[in-house]
């Protein structure tokens, strides 16, 4: 199959091809990323504006990584040197970037829909580095990208993913990306994280954490930002490393083979104990080295795909 | 240690028991109930004319303890409990300092076993330091032995925060307690909202300050799926409310207190301060709702909402005096009062006073089944007696029902097979 989407602006409207297609393509390239020279020039030429209205270090790092390495000429914008601090509605600053003709925009935006309202109104391509708390789908793909490099065929896995659901950026990408794949999703976390409708997004949903992981595959665990959510969510992050993190003790109910996958940056001692941080089941760095491979496949897709040049 | 009761009525709403017969005890463990028992006991207690019931369990309690010793404290709270036959009871968070750690939990509890004379299962705060502001550390103050959450008197404000303690109450099975109030409608009044308020020209509270809480509570209830308790019902639209709401299917339970049942704002006549209390007595269209409530089922328990406060705090002006009565010694004979009076019978009384109390919190208790623990109260329905301030065990005197002529009391209180009050 060929697949050459416009945009990626989400996994909800990906099908499970599609998404295999992708994670096929990202395995293709992800032996450049340890060869001598990391360099092909699959995009030379084509120019990648990374749009960051939200910090993101790491997920920013990564496309911009994936871009340089298929040859594109990227530039990073960030809230703080944009025009949003000038008062430039979403809509202005970015129609002042496509007159630029750029290729490709990678978006961060704190807004959920940002990118899909972008991507109505501009003729280059989007792709969506995380819009609010809606989607962020190249990390659902790098999710489901390194459990595939463990685990073989995701179809018939129990993934347990538990924290604070109502407020990640990644989760529902997840929920999407391992139901189109065949997986079990269980959703875990308290009920004052838990959004209503999970249900219906085709997940199994637990309040108990130990309920959750016993006999699961994969866990993911949710970063928890105390300081964002406001104090009315939890009582402290004491009582939620208690009962909603992850440490070696419970983690003996998954399976013994179970992998722990962490969207970063990790908050120790608060969703995962240091030792299970640093313990030999969690994939967290896999999960950054496979980013590159899947942006760099997005990239690649979305600019058109041309049969990718081996030399 | 065995114990043998012998011939008394057992009522055992729990196991739908109630006949003549006898109750086996061995080692503070109920071991056998039957007729004619046959046993070689090391005592043997004569129940003739008696009723033979699960110890009482009272889910509104002030201790006290710690900080507000002058009032009450463990070992006085739970000796008047002893003496109104209540063998459990859940204390209210509202001490000094607040119910809203492991700390305090465990020094209750501790001190309960060490010395107490009835099971306490302590309620701790909703809000750390009942400010409305941060919940509470449920699931470690479960996991000290907390059986629900309240902040009893200073009902929580937000909206936000009171949906979220639903919610992570419910993450732990547990139930929210609210004493329902809309402490901007309560404005500074002191008592019901009413001709008799007028009358006396004192600052009235009106129903609408409770029905609009209320209101409130079992909304958020129902939006989040928690479980709720409503602690002092005391108005018409209150019982109304809850009525509405479990036909509706929402996880909501409520009680009623001795005095919202048996006293309407009449009694404030005089600026009498020992009628004063929060929920204040209500008008007789409310109290015939309560007991219509009690009748039909809508009212799941019978409680005490037992304030002790120093005589000083009541001897002053109306408007100034603190809130509340002590119940624990007055409940059980006001309750049989509402069997006297036809409104419930007595399986049903024994039920909202033991079994369904016991249910809402989820104990072990209020049962008189074989291997449950041996917390029993003999009852003598037919004893008649005067009920005097002076006699109580409680710490605290301040009872609006000194002189009245009771009918029935519990004559001995058995905890765990061990008798911790006798008549
Ligand atoms: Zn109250």
């Amino acid at each position: 199959m060929s697949f050459n989407p416009k945009h990626i602006l989400g996994i909800k409207n990906l099908t499970a091809d599609e998404i295999n297609f992708i994670l096929d393509t990202a395995d293709s390239f992800k032996e450049i990323n340890t060869r001598q020279i990391k360099k092909v020039p699959t995009l030379r030429g084509k120019t990648i504006v990374n749009l960051f209205f939200e910090a993101s270090t790491r997920t920013r790092t990564s496309f911009e990584i994936a871009g340089k390495r298929l040859s594109a000429d990227t530039v990073n914008i960030s809230a703080s040197s944009s025009s949003v601090v000038k008062g430039e509605t979403l809509e202005d600053t970015a129609q002042n970037i496509e007159a630029m003709h750029p290729d490709i925009i990678v978006m961060r935006h704190s807004a959920s829909g940002a990118c899909d309202y972008l991507a109505e109104r501009l003729n280059c391509s989007i792709v969506n580095a995380g819009d609010g708390t809606h989607e962020h789908p190249s990390q659902a793909l790098l999710d489901a990208f390194t459990i595939r490099q463990h685990k073989g065929d995701i179809k018939g896995l129990t993934v347990t993913i538990a924290g604070d659901v109502a407020h990640s950026r990644v989760v529902r990408s997840n929920i999407h990306c391992l139901n189109k794949l065949g997986a079990n999703v269980r959703i875990t976390g308290p009920k004052t994280m838990l959004p209503p409708g999970l249900e219906k997004l085709g997940c199994e949903v637990f309040s108990n954490l130990n309920d959750a992981i016993t006999g699961a595959d994969c866990i993911m665990m949710l970063r928890i930002q105390h300081e964002r959510q406001g104090k009315t969510l939890i009582p402290s992050l004491r009582e939620y490393s208690r009962f909603f993190g992850l440490n070696d003790e419970n983690l003996k109910l998954a399976k013994k083979d179970a992998i722990v996958l962490h969207p970063g940056p990790i908050n120790r001692g608060v969703e995962l104990s240091s030792s299970v941080a640093d313990g030999k089941q969690n994939v967290i760095l896999d999960q950054v080295e496979n980013g590159v491979a899947v942006r760099m496949a997005l990239l690649y897709l979305v600019a058109g795909g041309e049969k990718l040049q081996d030399e | 240690m065995k114990t043998l009761i012998k011939n008394g009525r057992v009522i055992d709403p729990a196991n739908k028991i109630d006949s003549v017969c006898d109750v086996l005890i061995d080692s503070g463990v109920i071991t056998e109930v039957g007729v004619n028992i046959t046993a070689n006991a090391d005592e043997t207690i004569d129940a003739t004319g008696l009723l033979i019931t699960p110890g009482l369990i009272d889910l509104h309690t002030h201790l006290r303890d710690p900080g507000q010793e002058y009032k009450e404290d463990i070992i006085s709270g739970t000796r008047a409990a002893a003496a109104g036959g209540v063998t459990s009871l859940t204390c209210m968070p509202n001490t000094t300092p607040v119910n809203d750690c492991l700390a305090i939990t465990k020094y209750i509890i501790s001190r309960a076993k060490e010395e107490g004379s009835a099971n306490v299962f302590p309620i701790a705060s909703i809000s750390k330091g009942m400010k409305g502001e941060i919940l509470s550390e449920m699931g470690e103050l479960k996991a000290g032995g907390c059986v629900g959450f309240s902040d009893d008197g200073v009902p929580v404000v937000s909206g936000e925060l009171m949906r979220r303690a639903f919610e992570y109450a419910d993450t732990f099975d547990m139930p929210i307690l609210t004493h329902a109030e809309d402490l901007t409608l309560v404005a500074g009044g002191s008592m019901n909202d009413g001709p008799v308020a007028t009358e006396l020209g004192l600052k009235g509270i009106p129903w609408v300050a409770e029905d609009a809480a209320t209101s409130r509570e079992i909304m958020l209830a129902e939006f989040t799926g928690g479980r709720l308790h409503v602690c002092h019902v005391s108005t018409k639209g209150s019982v109304d409310l809850v009525r509405q709401g479990k036909a509706r299917g929402v996880r909501v339970t409520c009680e009623a207190t001795p005095h919202h049942f048996t006293l309407t704002d009449e009694a404030v006549r005089g600026y009498n301060t020992n009628a004063k209390m929060n929920p204040p007595l209500r008008s007789q269209e409310d109290v015939d709702a309560v007991r219509a409530g009690l009748a039909d089922g809508t009212i799941d328990a019978i409680a005490t909402d037992h304030a002790p406060h120093h005589y000083d705090e009541k001897n002053v002006e109306f408007a100034v005096a603190m809130n509340g009565i002590v119940g624990l010694e007055s409940m059980l004979p006001l309750s049989l009062n509402l069997v006297e009076e036809g409104v419930i019978t007595l399986n049903q009384a024994i039920s909202l006073l033991t079994s369904q109390p016991a249910q809402i919190i989820g104990i072990d208790r209020g049962t008189l089944g074989v291997g449950a623990i041996a917390d029993i109260a003999l009852i003598d329905p037919a004893l008649e007696w005067e009920f005097k301030a002076e006699n109580l065990q409680s710490k605290s005197k301040n009872t609006p029902f000194s002189g009245w002529k009771m009918k029935g009391a519990a004559v001995k209180t058995i905890l765990a097979g061990k008798t911790v009050y006798s008549r």
